[in-house]
């Protein structure tokens, strides 16, 4: 994956010249970073509010989900990209805090315990008792350089569905659980939008954790991160413990796809095992793979492709008139065909996935605006 | 004295970073010729290029009066071009007899291979001896025997030959040279040796090309490599 | 004690097939240092050609050679299509790419022949022959056993006895030192995949009349068993492979006679998560465990 340039880091610079302590490729000359982060999440905060007030029920709802897709996808992203580890078992992860905030989220609701501060309580433990599942899982992983995450995952990814049937009584089975949907307060008026309130409290969740994720690649961490995939020779002779830095990312990716499964269970006041197949974790890969492996930008363009991905199949076959029998058959099999084509084709041929094309995009108009004045240099110089 | 390799202008390099300038030089057949140089100075990449593990950016090789320019690494040692490269090139996860069986697979005389296989065994009893043993389990001399007679079962003209003396005691260099001076004096071997222990390939060599940051600086016969005492300030450092 | 045995000899003959399953996966992992997460996919896409030359011709046996031969030519094609170009971008696109095989395979099996179990009957008799008065073994499962068993020991001969077997051990092991010995390693890593391909086309053939029936998803849950085997066994360790394919196979047959079929899944992912941290390496590997 040393392909893949990062976010916010260019690969330019030696990674050990980026570690150094106060090393001034760190530093941004614009002025403190976590600032002019804040400054982007409130604008885009803003923007999206603002966007939602002008959009019906169902479209809130698709904000509401990207928005908790971004949670997850924006953690996995960092994990495969930054850090070169392959999870296969995100969406594994996603069930853990959905499970655990529709459980949290019951019991208090049976022991008549409300209040605003309810559903961060809950939300907060589906982030914890993921992290702690990421944390079990990352150790076995790290203890050999390999394939062992990717294999490890996969197998969360398989089994973990089946858990729910063998612990009926916790979790009921096929048949999932469901808890009280959650309602605008009174504040707002007796005629908001519940799906508007929905989609702000994603999107508060998503800006979150975009925010944390985006410091955390500016910092020293962050950094180490890079070098730990690049080269991990380097990486301990700069005084990096790999295995500990390749736990530490595992169990902050799975921290955010805890947050986005609950809040992703939050959206229909439910969970159900069928919500997290093997398929969505690969569909997680997919999105990121697609988006640009290790961008952040890129996990916005991978969330809004999973929401989009969920209502192509019925428009696909809806606008083909097939038979009954046929349409039954195309009717997710194509979706999946094509996206799957997408995910080998872009590993092969683009791997820098949307945002990288965006980006050399971008890089390239600059060049043009700011060749204009000067004489064009010839290429050979 | 025909020439069994000839190099032009040969440059190549890793990626975008030049190693070989502008190489150039000749070995005629049935000698010695030791590649000396600090290091740094291209002496492996020299042999990763000629064997084709390293495609050159420009230039050319003639092995026995052909362009090697196309022709594939796999198909060298079939035309009796045979590398060992640094670091003995033993496969140490197979046995000795494997090892030596893999150098012979591609040939289709069967039963010079056989004789082949004979004869190296004979010339390293040592090996002999360790047959089924797991090439880890082999000492640096015998994992240098092991490379060489397993290099020696092609029946190759040219023998291109990287370090052999890297890390190995005095002693058993010896050995070595005197065993490269035999395959030459007996079989018509030809050898190109690259060696950073420049007395040993001198011992040996017929002549010497010094190499100094990518580019040849000298060719001239051994024996006034020897004796030409500014030259070895200037190169060889003794 | 009669339940034992007989969960014995079921646990033998399921871990026959995950030892060979789990042998491919190492085959792979040896010659490409890659772990073809689309093993099972492919194994699911050649039982289909097994079975659809079974309807068509009404024998088994043809059945059987057809997949084999699928497998073959699937494996070859994937590495000389997919594998190849995206090696040089390092085993996490390999990998990713594997992936993307896995979506399209299940993607066209579903779209060709649908979503809904097909029938895959088995060519011998499965119930349970009794012996001195306990249950033991059906002849289903001693056919499965002995063809697992037999092409196990059919792949040692070829690595240990052949010349392309030591031609393919040597590419895998020094791919540089094997080329300048006039070894084509690329047309080595081909044939590995080709072969790795169809042994697990075979094991696919032996485990699915086992299970539901033919499904393109009827293979995840064996992919996953067979990961397991391997890592216990040592990823690099083909000799690991079916020690740790059978002893997979006893355990699970084991906690499903005990504790209940449900509890399948569950014992995998422990048995999986507890190698891992307590011998990481594997039974049989050299590799070494890193201090976390």
């Amino acid at each position: 994956m040393t392909t893949t340039p990062t976010e916010t880091a260019p690969a330019t610079a030696s990674p050990l010249r980026r570690l150094l302590p106060g090393a001034p490729a760190g530093r941004d000359p614009r002025g403190s970073t976590l600032l002019r982060h804040l400054a982007v999440a409130v604008f885009a905060g803003t923007l999206v509010v603002l966007v939602t007030n002008q959009l019906a029920p169902y479209q809130n709802l698709q904000v509401a989900r990207v928005c908790a897709f971004l949670c997850v996808t924006a953690g996995h992203t960092v994990l495969v990209g930054l850090n070169g580890q392959l999870s296969l078992g995100h969406g594994a992860l996603m069930a853990t805090g959905a499970y655990t905030v529709a459980l949290t989220q019951q019991a208090l609701d049976e022991r008549a315990v409300r209040g605003w501060w309810t559903l961060p309580a809950s939300l907060l433990a589906g982030v914890a008792v993921t992290a702690l599942g990421g944390l079990v899982v990352g150790l076995a992983a790290a203890r050999l350089r390999g394939p062992y995450l990717a294999g490890v995952t996969l197998a969360v990814a398989t089994l973990v569905p089946a858990v729910t049937t063998i612990f009926t009584g916790v979790f009921n089975g096929e048949q999932g659980l469901s808890f009280p949907a959650q309602t605008p307060p009174a504040a707002l008026g007796a005629y908001f939008q519940p799906e508007r309130w929905l989609a702000w409290i994603a999107l508060a969740a998503a800006l979150l954790t975009m925010l944390l994720l985006a410091n955390l690649v500016r910092s020293r961490f962050g950094r180490s991160l890079v070098v730990v995939r690049d080269d991990e020779v380097a990486a301990r002779l700069a005084g990096i413990p790999v295995a500990r830095t390749q736990v530490l990312a595992f169990v902050v990716s799975a921290a955010c796809a805890g947050l986005g499964g609950g809040v992703y269970a939050m959206l229909t006041a439910t969970v159900a095992p069928g919500k997290f197949p093997l398929d969505l974790s690969l569909f997680l890969l997919m999105a990121i793979v697609i988006g640009g492996l290790g961008s952040l930008a890129g996990a916005v363009w991978g969330a809004v492709l999973l929401v989009a991905l969920q209502d192509l199949p019925g428009l696909l076959t809806e606008h083909l008139s097939l038979s009954a029998g046929l349409a039954q058959r195309l009717e997710g099999n194509l979706a999946l065909a094509v996206f799957g084509l997408v995910l080998i084709v872009v590993m092969l041929a683009a791997p820098g996935g949307l945002q990288g094309g965006v980006r050399a995009l971008t890089a390239r108009l600059r060049g043009a605006v700011r060749r204009r004045p000067a004489t064009r240099r010839s290429p050979d110089r | 004295m025909t020439a069994v390799l000839e190099v032009e202008a040969l440059s190549s390099g890793y990626g975008p970073v030049p190693v070989l300038r502008d190489v150039a030089f000749t070995v005629p057949a049935g000698t010695v010729t030791a590649v000396l140089g600090a290091n740094g100075a291209g002496k492996t990449t020299l042999l990763r290029t000629l064997s084709g593990l390293l495609r050159p950016t420009g230039g050319r090789v003639r092995y026995a009066g052909e362009d090697l320019r196309g022709v594939r690494v796999e198909h060298l040692v079939r035309r009796g071009l045979a590398h060992v490269p640094e670091g003995r090139g033993v496969v140490t996860e197979l046995t000795v007899a494997e090892n030596l069986r893999l150098g012979g697979l591609w040939r289709r005389d069967r039963a010079d291979a056989r004789r082949a296989l004979d004869e190296v065994y004979e010339l390293f009893p040592a090996l002999a001896r360790r047959r089924d043993h797991a090439g880890h389990q082999l000492s640096g001399g015998e994992r240098q025997m092991l490379a060489i007679g397993r290099a020696l079962i092609a029946r190759p003209r040219l023998l291109l030959l990287d370090e052999p003396s890297l890390g190995l005691a005095p002693k058993v260099t010896a050995q070595i040279m005197a065993l490269l001076r035999r395959l030459r004096d007996e079989r018509g071997l030809t050898v190109l040796l690259v060696e950073q222990n420049v007395r040993s390939a001198l011992s040996v060599a017929d002549q010497g090309i010094v190499m100094s940051l990518g580019r040849v600086v000298t060719a001239a016969p051994a024996a006034r490599l020897r004796d030409d005492d500014q030259l070895r300030h200037a190169y060889l450092g003794f | 004690m009669e339940r034992f045995w007989f969960l014995t000899f079921d646990g033998l003959a399921a871990g026959a097939v995950y030892a060979a399953f789990a042998l491919a996966l190492v085959l792979i992992w040896r010659a490409a240092r890659v772990v073809n997460f689309a093993q099972g996919a492919m194994a699911v896409a050649t039982a289909y050609v097994g079975y659809a030359v079974v309807s068509a011709t009404g024998s088994y046996w043809l059945g059987l050679a057809a997949a084999i031969l699928s497998g073959l030519a699937l494996g070859a094609l994937v590495e000389r299509v997919l594998m190849r170009f995206a090696g040089p971008g390092g085993p996490l696109n390999q990998v990713i790419v594997a992936l993307g095989l896995v979506l399209v395979i299940q993607a066209v099996l579903g779209m060709i022949f649908g979503n809904e179990y097909r029938p895959a009957p088995a060519p011998f008799d499965t119930d349970a022959l009794t012996i001195a008065g306990v249950a033991a073994l059906s002849p289903y499962d001693l056919w499965v056993l002995g063809a697992a068993l037999t092409v196990v020991a059919l792949l040692a001969v070829l690595f240990t006895r052949t010349p392309i077997g030591l031609r393919m051990r040597a590419a895998a092991f020094a791919p540089e030192v094997s080329r300048l010995l006039g070894v084509s390693v690329g047309r080595m890593l081909t044939l590995g995949w080709a072969l790795a391909a169809a042994v697990g086309a075979l094991a696919g053939m032996l485990v699915v009349p086992t299970g539901l029936g033919l499904h393109s998803h009827a293979m995840d849950l064996v992919f996953v068993i067979a990961f397991t085997a391997a890592v216990v066994g040592g990823l690099d360790s083909p000799v690991g492979a079916v020690v740790g394919g059978l002893l997979v196979g006893l355990i699970l047959s084991y906690v499903t006679g005990y504790l209940g079929p449900d509890t399948t899944p569950l014992a995998v992912l422990v048995l999986l998560l507890a190698v891992l941290l307590v011998r990481p390496g594997g039974l049989f590997s050299a590799a070494r465990a890193r201090h976390v």
